[in-house]
């Protein structure tokens, strides 16, 4: 047969030559491309600054774990897999795609270092490749558009569905499979190449079909699956940058850029310190570029996969948020405001535009999202600016504005009086048992036991504090309390948006614990655990009560009995800020296994992905619209795992679970208790 | 629209445990929170609604000693424009009628439209928007919860009356308003609005800038005055009920219509 | 002698309740004091109000003017600064109309003025010694007013057990050319009245509140029922109104409503301080639940233990039997 002629050296209809095409195609593709990813900069150029060059070493086993590896796709098996194909096919196709390019220009280009081996064991990589993107595609394809399933769809009041742009994109990569292949098995079946051709491969296929067909059918298919390909690869490269398919791209940067502290709260400003913080003018998010650069690279990065908000505990109960569209509906503000073409608009208040305050105040801050997204997007730190903006607006609902007040005048959000923080102590029957020294008292101690607002008023809550004084002195562990002194943590006032309030908290706190001289604090709140240990400095070490009890039933000075209770049936359930936000998950399921006999089973939802009670703090004062409660969801699950006792170690967890186990009508069949009380009714004495 | 708005620094009763100290001359003070008047700081909210409607100022006074000067700014904070404080020695002890009468001493200095208070403060009588009205001798309108400008000579304001009903009328300006809670949706003040206000001036007016003679207020120019304090028997804890479920309905019954619980 | 004048409200040419107070509250003052009333208003309301005060009264001044068809603060101020003698005593009850009226009288009076009286304690001379509420009713005080050039005094409505003994038989004074060439700025134009069903618990004095003792939606029916006999209100905590069993205008708890009732029945609440930070201005408070150690118990007056579902319904058959 004749040999085939390459587009290089084509002549379209006899005299046009079509290397003019392989010519002009990269030059407008590449040019246009550059346009439009100039003016997505220019929103991230006019963003507020953002520290994201620490940590490099960190930053590139993020890269190398959550990028590259794809680490956190197979959570949801399905897709993740999917994906990870694809995205595997994507990096070893993207070496083909380049030469290609270059390819139509010089027939007989091959990438330096390829003419070897490494060409051979690379274009039977790269076929398997493709033929493995069109599969995985044709898959994600039909599930897309044919199941839906129910993550990816989009309520009326966030916009328009996203199924038809992805489907498009499915389709567009197909057919880059497809021509890439068909260029090949074009050249195959004209006989040229005598080598092998990788079977069950779409090459391999296409050779097979086009066997034996003429060059009058094979060189046109020659040609025009070459321009194909080179149009459709431009055309999807400069489409990349217009909607969800901009991960393709900024994924990379995301994830590099990713946090890497867990628990904090970025400052208000980064390059502000706190005694500067008086002199600014503005507080917070309140307009898109008040968004850090990173926060504007999430919203172009999120990739619409919905798994944030499948995981997000508000948006199961149906408050007015949901993680994903926070995303979503600032990317499409962006590229309203900041056109490709004229004039960039000017930017307006997000709150009443794009988004509700009650939407922003819907945020447990749980961090479950986070903990989910494949590319590393934030929502905490955004959700905290956007409360900081309307904090400073006077934006606050009338229900938090009273614990705010109280928390300002006198450190909890109750307003009870500062001398009775430590009453719960003075209970007659418990302090005949267990004396608590009183750092107010000039009484000393080696740690500092930090009670926090709940535990030191709710009267049910009290009986924790009192768990914790009778299991430290078991123990032997040498303990005060601050009494008077020692205020609310904070973690939620930061949380909500009133920053100023919250350093007042944490300069008072700090005040008062180094000057009791203690070495070590223990706390058996973890919104307390967080706080102390994430957003305050220069502190004594900081533990969890549940390591205190490991440590000591280890080393032997804590001895438990065997379970008392057979019929019972124990569920551990993880508090956000004791999981999530600071990957302790171990240490209590440790202590409770320390009970011999006990039986534990585990919930569906666990570890990293429990799911919130409800939200602690002032989440408690917060009245939100929802059709059902959190924590009525998490007794649920509860009963599903086949438990009847839930077993928490948070005050706040205690407080929604319990309150949830009335609300869902489960008293007698399901109770909850905290760890510290667990341990306690099992100790040896 | 010019508006001047009376507020008042309370001790915050939502937040406090109200005792009497122990002579009975006064509610033990020692271990309180202070905060503007809720219904004073609903008018404030108000006066500023009103005034980004229509333009204007706001103004807010106070009689009190030096720290009520923090609620000035704390309302100054929310956005009014201007805080005055009335202090002087010689206004200590003053009845409702005292405080009306330096208010209005102040009020004279200027040119309001509106003026406004609080329905009512901690001595819960809601009489110095009354007395205030009486003694400039502008029409009064008492429990306000909704105000509509209608033109510049002109509201329309909706007062709370039984039953949660709304009792709508017409005022004329320049008029006073007493102001229920409920009205809006006060804005937040924090730390760092407050902050923010902190160094601008508050003048300070004290009896002869206002042109008042010190004995016509205070103690001396009171013909009510509050002679002790007391807490009206509680009892501690609850007294058990027992017997028969009909002995303890029958006990109850008695007790209720007692207490006006059976009408 | 001063004379006591007492400012009757009416409404549907019915007497209200404090018109007899007023009498119980002026005798008070002075065992043998002679009252007079003012009734003002028009038609034959007003004539029907005027005969039924007569009754209680020694005498009876009616006003009738068709700008009195509603009482306008404003106009009755003027009236009465028109038909008051200088020292005299007027007596008004402490409602949303004379919170609206009595101050401003007051001063144009040159009386002295208290609000929300709820006992009196004597006259001296000029003295006037009486009882008032501070702090949401958290203290009282002891107050004394000089009411040497006359007094203004608001007295709280049902602080005083009203004088049913109906003694007197009053003359009715028609002085209705008073009201003659009477203007004011402000004009009543219409009342608004609050949506059926929506129940402002913030301004009831009885309340019937029911928590999760009530177990059941079902239930909430007798808590309703009970409440219906009393003339209460029905409240609730926070676990009914997340079972959306009552809505959340019923809410008592710092996250819910704040309250101000006269009395408290706490049904099948256990009395979390959230609960209780609701409740403001020391009710008298019956408290009725299973566990005898719930903390409700030692913030009510009045404690029973028992089950609701039970004693409610015994408790509201009583006193519909009493009616």
């Amino acid at each position: 047969m004749t040999p085939l002629i390459p587009p290089s050296q084509y002549f379209l209809l006899g005299f046009f030559p079509t290397i003019l095409f392989s010519f002009l195609i990269p030059v407008a593709g590449v040019a246009l491309f550059t346009f439009i990813i100039a003016k997505r900069l220019a929103p991230l150029v006019k963003a507020a600054p953002d520290n994201r060059f620490d940590n490099i070493p960190q930053r590139i086993f993020n890269l190398l774990k959550i990028w590259l590896i794809q680490y956190r796709q197979p959570r949801y098996m399905l897709a993740g897999v999917l994906h990870m194909i694809i995205f595997a096919g994507f990096l070893i196709l993207s070496l083909r795609s380049t030469s290609l390019v270059v390819i139509g220009l010089s027939s007989d280009f091959v990438l330096p270092g390829f003419s070897g081996i490494l060409g051979v064991i690379y274009n039977l990589l790269k076929d398997y490749a493709a033929t493995a993107v069109f599969v995985a595609c044709a898959i994600a394809a039909v599930r897309r558009g044919y199941f839906k399933p129910a993550r990816y769809a989009v309520p009326e009041k966030y916009g328009h569905d996203h199924t038809k742009e992805a489907v498009f994109v499915l389709g567009i990569i197909m057919t880059l499979m497809v021509s890439e292949s068909l260029f090949e098995a074009s050249e195959f079946a004209a006989g040229e190449h005598g080598g092998f051709i990788p079977p069950l491969t779409l090459v391999w296929l296409f050779t097979l079909l086009l066997h034996g067909s003429s060059t009058e059918l094979l060189q046109p298919l020659h040609i025009i699956s070459y321009y194909v390909h080179d149009i459709v690869f431009f055309f999807f490269l400069c489409f990349l940058p217009l909607g969800k398919h901009f991960h393709v791209i900024t994924s990379f940067f995301n994830v590099f850029f990713m946090r890497i502290r867990k628990g904090n709260i970025k400052p208000v400003m980064y390059g502000i310190s706190d005694e500067k913080l008086d002199e600014l003018e503005s507080f917070g998010v309140k307009k898109l570029e008040d968004f850090t650069w990173k926060h504007i690279l999430d919203f172009y990065s999120c990739a619409d996969c919905g798994r944030c908000s499948d995981q997000c505990p508000a948006n199961a109960v149906k408050r007015p948020l949901s993680p994903r569209f926070i995303s979503i509906k600032a990317r499409d503000k962006i590229f309203n405001n900041y056109p490709l073409r004229g004039k960039f608009l000017k930017s307006e208040s997000l709150i009443g535009d794009i988004y509700e305050e009650d939407e922003i105040w819907s945020c447990t801050t749980c961090g479950a999202c986070e903990q989910e997204c494949p590319l590393g997007i934030e929502y905490i730190d955004k959700i905290v600016d956007l409360r900081r903006g309307m904090v400073d607006e006077g934006m606050v609902p009338q229900s938090l504005q009273k614990p705010l007040s109280a928390l300002e005048k006198r450190g909890n959000p109750w307003g009870k009086m500062e001398k009775k923080r430590a009453d719960w102590s003075k209970d007659k029957e418990f302090a005949a048992g267990c004396s608590v020294k009183l750092f107010e008292k000039n009484e000393t101690a080696e740690n500092l036991y930090f009670v926090d607002s709940i535990t030191s008023f709710d009267d049910r809550m009290q009986d924790i504090a009192r768990s914790v004084s009778r299991v430290l002195t078991h123990a032997g562990v040498d303990f005060g309390v601050l009494g008077k002194a020692e205020k609310d943590s904070g973690n939620e006032v930061r949380r909500f948006g009133e920053e100023m309030l919250f350093q007042d908290l944490r300069d008072q706190n700090t005040e008062a614990i180094l000057n009791s001289g203690v070495t070590r604090i223990i706390t058996s709140d973890p919104h307390a655990y967080n706080a102390l240990k994430n957003e305050y400095s220069g502190l004594p070490p900081v533990e969890h009560i549940s390591q205190t009890i490991v440590k000591k039933i280890k080393s032997g000075e804590l001895r438990l009995s065997n379970v008392q209770d057979m019929d019972k049936v124990y569920t551990y359930h993880d508090p956000c800020y004791l999981g999530r936000h600071n990957d302790l998950y171990e240490d209590p399921r440790q202590a409770m296994a320390a009970i011999a006999g006990i039986n534990i089973v585990e919930m569906l939802k666990s570890r990293d992905r429990s799911f919130c009670c409800g939200g602690g703090g002032l989440m408690l004062f917060y009245e939100p619209e929802e059709e059902m409660r959190m924590g009525v969801l998490r007794v649920q699950m509860a009963k599903e795992a086949g438990a009847n006792v839930i077993v928490t170690a948070c005050p706040f967890c205690l407080v929604n679970i319990e309150d949830a186990i009335k609300v869902a009508g489960m008293e007698g069949q399901m109770e909850a208790i905290d760890l510290v009380e667990l341990i306690e009714q099992h100790i040896i004495a | 629209m010019e508006i001047l708005v009376c507020v008042k620094r309370v001790p915050d009763t939502a937040e406090n445990e109200i005792e009497v100290n122990n002579d009975g001359s006064d509610i033990s003070r020692d271990d309180l929170v202070y905060s503007v008047n809720e219904w004073d700081n609903y008018a404030v909210e108000e006066a500023i609604q009103i005034r980004d409607n229509v333009g204007g100022t706001v103004t807010v006074i106070s009689v009190g000693d030096d720290d009520s000067e923090e609620v000035l700014r704390r309302e100054m904070a929310m956005g009014a424009d201007k805080g005055i404080l009335l202090s002087d020695d010689a206004f200590n002890g003053s009845d409702g009628k005292g405080l009306a009468s330096i208010l209005k001493a102040e009020v004279e200095k200027g040119k309001y439209d509106l003026i406004m208070a609080g329905a009512q403060a901690d001595a819960g009588a809601g009489q110095v928007g009354g007395m205030l009205a009486a003694m400039l001798d502008l029409p009064y309108a008492s429990l306000v919860n909704k105000v509509e400008v209608v033109d510049d000579k002109k509201l329309k304001v909706g007062r709370e009356v039984e039953g949660g009903n709304v009792e709508m009328n017409d005022i004329e300006l320049p008029c006073v308003l007493s102001i229920q809670t409920g009205i809006n949706e006060p804005r937040y003040v924090g730390i760092r609005g407050i902050r923010k206000v902190a160094s601008v001036e508050i003048p300070v007016h004290n009896a002869s800038d206002l042109g008042i003679s010190p004995d016509t207020v205070g103690g001396a120019g009171s013909r009510v005055k509050v002679l002790d304090y007391f807490v009206p028997d509680l009892g501690e804890g609850a007294e058990m009920l027992e017997g028969s479920t009909e002995e303890i309905v029958e006990k109850l019954v008695e007790l209720l219509k007692a207490k006006g619980g059976i009408k | 002698m001063t004379q006591v004048f007492a400012y009757i409200i009416h409404k549907d040419g019915v007497a209200d309740d404090t018109a007899l107070e007023l009498i119980a509250a002026a005798k008070k003052i002075q065992a043998d004091a002679q009252v007079t009333a003012i009734v003002t208003g028009s038609g034959s309301d007003l004539d029907a109000v005027c005969t039924e005060v007569a009754a209680s009264y020694n005498e009876v001044l009616k006003i009738d003017n068709e700008n009195l068809a509603y009482p306008n603060a404003e106009i009755i101020r003027a009236l009465l600064l028109k038909m008051l003698p200088s020292d005299a005593i007027l007596l008004v009850p402490h409602t949303t109309f004379g919170m609206d009226l009595a101050p401003g009288l007051s001063i144009k009076l040159d009386a002295a003025f208290v609000a929300d009286v709820v006992e009196f304690e004597g006259l001296d001379g000029s003295t006037l010694k009486l009882v008032r509420q501070e702090y949401s009713g958290q203290v009282s005080t002891h107050v004394s007013c000089d009411i040497s050039s006359g007094g203004v005094i608001n007295i709280r409505p049902g602080a005083f057990a009203p004088d049913e003994s109906k003694a007197a038989s009053g003359t009715v004074v028609d002085k209705s050319s008073e009201a003659q060439g009477i203007t004011v700025k402000r004009s009543y134009l219409e009342t608004v009245v609050a949506e059926v069903g929506d129940v402002d618990i913030t301004k009831s004095d009885v309340l019937v509140s029911v928590g999760r003792g009530i177990e059941d939606e079902d239930n909430i029916e007798i808590a309703h029922d009970l409440a219906e006999v009393l003339g209460a209100d029905v409240s609730c905590s926070r676990p009914i109104v997340d079972s959306k069993w009552l809505e959340k205008s019923r809410q008592v708890g710092t996250s819910g409503q704040t309250v101000k009732p006269k009395v408290y029945i706490a049904c099948g609440i256990s009395g979390s301080f959230q609960h209780l930070g609701g409740i403001k201005g020391s009710p008298f408070m019956v408290a009725i639940n299973k566990n005898s150690k719930a903390p409700i118990f030692q913030v009510a007056d009045v404690g029973i233990v028992a089950d609701i579902l039970e004693f409610i319904p015994e408790f509201a058959d009583k006193v519909k039997e009493m009616k």
